[in-house]
């Protein structure tokens, strides 16, 4: 810790921080925990989607206070709001966005810390005619902005849900929003389609354990965000076959030990690194086919363009993007004994510097942005044998590696973005998990920003 | 090749170790509790056995602590195995690995235990260092005293040289000579060249680097503080480059013992899994080799016999009970104490007066030079003593499934105090 680092987390130092309006951030309400408050439901037009979601859930709500059309005064909830769940999948003209409006207003000035706003509405191309469209494409704007101005925490996301999609298709996503699992996914909208294998046994997620018997191969897991989501994972009930460099073993084992998994010493760009993860699947656990795989392992090699010579350049590559997709072509092989199983998941991990480039890293920017275009490439093709292609693309997370940023610009990174702080490696475990999940099977091709609405990345 | 007595078969699932240092190296403030203990948890984590009962753990030190009495279950309980895995300590000089492991493997042959661990450790940079006899006599004394005068007393036989500690010797009791010593003699008697030994510690090194490149142990070695690699290993080493090291023993054509061609003292630690072949179908582990027999010898060494050469009895007896010659196997691991001990154990399995001598039928037969220790050996990987053995098992189960079916392979280790241990694996 540097001296100036120190000085700022002294009492004097935080005196002047809070001053300076760099007042220490809410601490996120995380884990698969429900907020305190009621949940409001509000719903705009006849539509049950929210309503019977909502039952999915497994959650009570109650009406939501509605702002009237004159007046500055809003009606006030008489106590802190747990969340507000907006269906708006009837909304289709500019006059019914009022409606919206009137119930986020009294909500957004009551949402408890680490409340929820979620709005439900239809993908552009499933309505009709220019203005509902366009209505449509209003609500990303409006969500983004309600992320900016929720404060303590609280957080605002948009769902874009197929008219094909039923309740049970939403159940896991409303879920992963309203619980602390979303801690650090802000400002963001994604699609949920409906599923196209076979539903799952319900009582096995009852018991917050969906993953259960499920077997899971984690890239990169010897330390910080892999560990992590070896260890969520783990904690969901997936069994854990943890991969890692040769070089990582130590770490490896100690992770895999942890979770009860298995460790795989593996250099993925290695040409037999999908037939090894093949045969240890086939072989140690008895047949048995792959569930997912989260491709997280990653390297940087930060030089400005102008530096940047072609070893730097394809090393980035290699790991992050061709080293993914070779492995992927093995693994779904549908001959391919411990292979990925129909209904199966495939997890990436893009970047905000892959989304809005980022200066001194154009190598790992366009590995990261080839992950984004990677999921989209791949999810329509494998809808089919119900196999789900998503990333997440990590904001500013705290780990080892961004702990060696120089702490000022790290403080300007972390600050940047509407949370006020940086994100814990188990948020983004926590949406690769939602991924994962087997209810999940109508979200595919996405990309989920888990970076605290970061300024940077659109 | 099928179990005479009707016994379960023992089979090696794989085996963990770590990288073995320098001593003085990376693992310098390493204790052999910590080496044991890494070497397990990287074999718990590459085959799932976190929180396991394992039957029993057996592993052993040649350099051990007077507070390491039950190093090996020290080492469980600090290690992701359940703390109900009993272990027990055993020794046999550099023989205890392979030792250790022919006791777990005839522990699951006898249907007491299921599944085990035979193990090794050692560290030249942790040895224990004694007080000297008169120092820890007085202190004894003083303590026993019953007085103030008395313990003065006794205190008071204490002489400034009997401050110098008492460091570990590798010197046998019995001949007052070290180890290399007797390999000199061997060498004189079995007229060695320079030349010869310096070839096989330059194969050792190439065939080791070979492997290493090849990925060979990234199922067999965990990488422990930092060290990723073994870094006795010198990749580019040669017979010139070899030739050029000073002798340490003798003069003249007959000093032919150098640094290059004797073991290096190392750091390290080294395991084994076995199973009875039917739990290791059951959790759906890999059976790699079948452990199939094994002999212990020993060499009257104080009446003049070869310290190091009591294998060459061991396979003898091991092969002629089993029916077997040198050409059924396809693979021969013959621990290379010095470059001398392999290459004078070959010319003794050649030779029919000195077989003859053990009391066997004839001379053993010959070990074809391609099919003898093909990823190197202790030259070149180092030889923390005790962790010697298990590092061969597991390398050679590795090689024998890598060749198939019904393919063997035989396992020699020599040790101090005139011994020595053999063992036959088979691939499942």
């Amino acid at each position: 810790m540097s001296t100036l680092e120190r000085l700022f987390h002294s009492p004097a130092g935080q005196a002047v921080a809070r001053r300076a309006g760099l007042a220490a951030p809410t601490e996120l309400r995380r884990g698969r925990t429900w907020p305190g408050g009621e949940i409001a439901l509000a719903e705009l037009g006849p539509s049950r989607l929210g309503a019977d979601t909502l039952g999915l859930v497994g959650r009570p709500w109650r009406e939501p206070v509605v702002d009237a059309t004159d007046g500055d005064d809003p009606p006030a909830y008489e106590s802190p709001l747990g969340a507000l769940v907006v269906d708006a999948t009837d909304l289709r003209s500019i006059p019914d966005l009022e409606r919206l409006r009137a119930v986020l207003r009294p909500a957004a000035r009551a949402l408890e810390p680490s409340g929820r706003v979620v709005v439900l509405a239809r993908p552009t191309e499933a309505v009709d005619g220019w203005e509902a469209r366009a209505v449509a494409q209003a609500l990303d704007g409006l969500n983004r902005s309600v992320g900016k101005e929720l404060r303590h925490g609280a957080t605002a996301t948009l769902l874009y849900v197929d008219p094909a999609a039923d309740p049970p298709d939403l159940r896991s996503t409303l879920g992963f929003l309203l619980q602390g699992r979303s801690a650090f996914v802000d400002g963001q909208s994604w699609r949920v389609g409906p599923t196209l294998v076979p539903r799952v046994d319900e009582r096995a997620a009852a018991g917050g354990r969906p993953l259960k018997g499920r077997l899971v191969v984690v890239t990169g897991a010897a330390r910080g965000i892999g560990a992590a989501i070896a260890r969520v994972l783990a904690r969901d009930g997936a069994d854990i076959v943890a991969v890692d460099v040769p070089a990582a073993g130590q770490a490896l084992s100690a992770v895999a030990n942890e979770v009860r998994g298995t460790a795989l010493q593996l250099d993925i760009t290695s040409p037999q690194a999908g037939a090894r993860i093949a045969a240890h699947v086939a072989e140690r656990h008895g047949g048995a086919s792959l569930f997912g795989i989260v491709h997280n392992a990653g390297i940087t090699r930060d030089k400005l363009l102008v530096n940047t010579d072609a070893q730097r350049w394809r090393a980035v590559l290699d790991v992050n993007l061709a080293a993914e997709i070779a492995i992927n072509e093995v693994l779904l092989d549908p001959g391919m004994a411990g292979g990925l199983a129909e209904g199966g998941r495939i997890v990436g991990i893009a970047s905000t510097s892959g989304i809005a480039g980022n200066r001194g890293q154009a190598n790992y920017a366009a590995s990261k942005a080839g992950v984004v275009g990677l999921v989209r490439a791949m999810a329509p093709e494998l809808a089919g044998r119900g196999i789900t292609v998503n990333a997440v693309a990590p904001g500013f997370i705290e780990t080892e590696m961004t702990a060696k940023i120089p702490f000022v610009q790290r403080e300007v990174f972390r600050r940047s973005n509407s949370l006020g702080q940086g994100g814990d490696p188990i948020d983004v475990a926590e949406t690769i998990g939602y991924f994962l999940d087997p209810a999940s099977g109508g979200v595919t091709g996405q990309v989920v920003r888990v970076c605290g609405q970061n300024l940077v990345g659109a | 090749m099928p179990s005479p007595t009707g016994l379960p078969d023992a089979v090696v699932i794989g085996g963990n170790r770590t990288p073995f240092a320098k001593s003085g190296g990376a693992y310098a403030n390493a204790s052999a509790h910590d080496l044991l203990t890494a070497a397990l948890d990287g074999l718990v984590a590459r085959f799932g056995l976190a929180g396991t009962r394992v039957g029993e753990v057996a592993a052993g030190a040649v350099l051990k602590h007077s507070r390491d009495v039950s190093l090996t279950r020290e080492a469980v309980l600090s290690s992701a195995l359940a703390p109900e895995t009993p272990a027990v300590d055993l020794q046999l000089a550099c023989a205890t690995g392979l030792e250790a492991t022919v006791l777990i493997a005839n522990k699951i042959a006898l249907g007491q235990i299921q599944v085990g661990i035979a193990g090794g450790v050692d560290s030249a940079s942790d040895a224990p260092i004694a007080l000297s006899d008169p120092l820890r006599r007085a202190l004894l004394a003083a303590n026993a005293a019953t007085s103030l005068s008395a313990r003065v007393k006794a205190l008071a036989a204490i002489r400034p040289s009997h401050l110098k500690p008492d460091t570990p010797r590798l010197s046998e009791p019995r001949t007052g000579l070290s180890m290399g010593e007797h390999q000199a003699l061997t060498n004189l008697a079995w007229n060695l060249t320079r030349q010869a030994q310096d070839e096989l510690a330059a194969a050792s090194h190439h065939r080791l680097a070979r492997a290493w490149d090849a990925g060979f142990f990234d199922d067999l070695v965990t990488p422990y503080l930092g060290l990723t690699r073994d870094a006795v290993l010198r990749p580019d080493t040669s017979v010139e480059r070899l030739a050029t090291l000073k002798p340490v023993f003798g003069s003249g054509d007959a000093a032919t013992l150098t640094a290059g061609n004797s073991t290096a003292l190392s750091d390290g630690a080294a395991t084994v899994l076995l199973a009875e072949a039917g739990w290791a179908a059951e959790h759906h582990l890999p059976a790699l080799a079948r452990f199939v027999d094994a002999e212990v010898a020993a060499v009257d060494h104080p009446g003049g016999a070869d310290l190091l050469l009591a294998p060459v009895g061991a396979i003898g007896r091991l092969l002629t009970r089993r029916g077997l010659g040198l050409d059924d196997f396809q693979f021969i691991e013959i621990h290379e104490a010095f470059a001398g001990t392999v290459l004078a154990t070959l010319a003794a399995l050649e030779s029919e007066e000195y077989c003859r001598r053990l009391g066997l039928p004839g001379a053993v037969g010959t070990v074809e030079e391609s099919r003898l220790n093909v990823n190197g050996s202790s030259l070149a990987t180092g030889h923390p003593f005790a962790a010697t053995g298990p590092r061969i098992v597991a390398t050679l189960a590795t090689l024998l499934a890598g060749r198939g079916p019904g393919s063997r392979g035989l396992i020699s280790v020599c040790a101090a105090g005139g011994q020595g241990v053999v063992a036959i694996l088979e691939a499942v």
